[in-house]
């Protein structure tokens, strides 16, 4: 189970704690009538999947009930860092390192 | 790595056309397949049972056994009496948390080894000429000037080829990133686990969504016990203890008398899931490239029929009518296939 560190409790909690909310920093289309079938094909189902560094969401859902950001490999499933929503999306700590 | 390891369950009661008629292809060659493969693949057509706990699973199993008749494949409804003689370690006690309240049945359903299907496969292949490069990772796709495959990079060097057929699973989506594509996949951790070995005591393989778990037992006399993915993306090819202990909670409730059974093992695969759930099967935006991949937690019951269709989609260079449907546009048209919303969890 994973240990993951809210950014607003600013405490480490269990993973049955809270609920994966898929990859993060993936922007709804700021005027979704202009974009084509390709562009929401892209928005709606195109995951970058990432087989080492990937920015994903998460929820408090059993603490504070807030949603924010993680830095994991997932190839070793350690998380580098959690942050908060709206922060920018800051570089990985070096390389994945398990990418094999 | 998938068929190698997973928890080997053999249906094809999905609900849409499309699906319908792929997973039925396959039943249909898994019938015939320890012949041909020359190889005891030990099908076994013991039935699949998916029990029904409140209104609205029984509703919605009548829809998909009226929609699995209309399109020919077996699914039949049992009483909650039927489904105990049907399996008599099933408790339809009226006192239980979540009741018995029918069942959705199909008999042609079952199981088959998986590692025997893997071995079966490999030496019918190798008979007819297929070179089977073991433990050496594809690294690169090429591909010439005007976009088309021209070979693949190995950790043993380059194989030039004009096709190539990717059947990646949970590996997948960098497969198909070295081609430069990006797909509409995500990796999960799949966990199962096998109990000390006994006499037989369970006839059939039950599956219920709605307590979630499924089992069945091996004929090594292993209870063979699975569920739902854990819920972060990952290639580690494990996952929490939490999901193993929610599987078994579930196992206890439905069947209180394995609860006392030793767990002897527990392992974790990586499964290519789509957002509607049904595999993509056929030709990618690059000549020369095509996938068999996205399917997710169910695709052992598919292998004779995804192996039939890849080959015909490679050798045509365009998809059989029965994979025609199944292509990475649906995601740009909208046409998905989506099981997702019609099965909600684990296949
Ligand atoms: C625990 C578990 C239980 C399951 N239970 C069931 C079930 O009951 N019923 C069911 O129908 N399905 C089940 N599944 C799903 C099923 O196992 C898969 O859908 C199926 O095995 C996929 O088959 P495949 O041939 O496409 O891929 P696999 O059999 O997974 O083969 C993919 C191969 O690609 C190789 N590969 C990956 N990357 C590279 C690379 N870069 N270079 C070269 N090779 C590479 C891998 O090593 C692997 O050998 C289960 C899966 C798991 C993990
Ligand atoms: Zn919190």
């Amino acid at each position: 189970m994973l240990l993951i560190r809210c950014p607003y409790c600013e405490e480490e909690r269990p993973e049955v704690e809270f609920s994966y909310a898929g990859e993060a920093h993936i922007a709804r289309p700021a005027d979704p009538s202009q974009l084509n079938d390709e562009q929401w094909a892209e928005y709606l189902f195109i995951r970058t999947n990432a087989r080492g560094i990937h920015y994903e969401r998460w929820c408090h859902r059993h603490g504070c009930a807030r949603y924010f950001n993680a830095v994991r490999d997932t190839v070793t499933d350690k998380l580098q860092m959690t942050y908060k929503a709206g922060e920018p999306k800051p570089d990985a700590i070096g390389p994945s390192g398990g990418d094999k | 790595m998938g068929t190698g390891r997973n928890t080997t369950i053999i249906r094809s009661n999905y609900l849409y056309d499309e699906s319908a008629r792929i997973y039925d292809h396959a039943l249909d060659l898994w019938d015939g397949l320890s012949q041909e493969l020359n190889y005891n693949v030990m099908y076994s057509k013991r039935g699949v049972m998916m029990l029904a706990h409140n209104v609205h699973d029984m509703q919605s199993f009548h829809r998909h056994i009226h929609a699995n008749r209309l399109n020919g494949v077996d699914n039949q409804w049992l009483t909650p009496e039927e489904a105990k003689a049907y399996c008599p370690p099933l408790s339809i006690s009226k006192n239980a948390r979540y009741p018995v309240m029918g069942a959705a049945l199909q008999k042609k359903g079952g199981v088959a080894r998986h590692d025997s299907v893997a071995w079966g496969y490999a030496r019918a292949a190798a008979a007819l000429g297929v070179d089977i490069i073991q433990n050496c990772a594809v690294t690169g796709i090429k591909r010439a000037a005007d976009g088309a495959v021209e070979g693949i990079e190995t950790e043993r060097g380059f194989i030039a080829t004009p096709k190539v057929g990717v059947s990646a699973a949970g590996n997948s989506s960098v497969l198909m990133e070295m081609a430069g594509l990006r797909f509409p996949l995500e990796s999960y951790p799949l966990q199962a686990l096998v109990s000390e070995p006994v006499k037989p005591v369970f006839p059939c393989v039950v599956m219920s969504n709605t307590v979630h778990a499924y089992i069945s037992q091996s004929d090594k006399g292993e209870l063979v016990i699975g569920a739902g993915t854990d819920q972060y993306v990952s290639y580690s090819q494990h996952g929490a203890l939490h999901i193993i202990e929610h599987t078994l909670a579930s196992i206890c409730e439905i069947f209180p008398l394995f609860k006392r059974m030793r767990m002897l093992r527990s392992w974790g695969g990586v499964v290519d899931v789509t957002p509607d759930r049904s595999p993509i099967l056929g030709k990618t935006p690059v000549p020369g490239l095509y996938v068999n991949c996205g399917w997710g937690t169910g695709g052992f019951k598919a292998t004779p029929g995804a192996g039939h269709l890849l080959a015909h989609t490679i050798a045509k260079d365009e998809p059989h009518k029965i994979n025609a449907p199944f292509t990475l546009d649906r995601f740009r048209t909208g046409r998905l296939i989506d099981e997702a919303a019609a099965a909600a969890v684990a296949h």
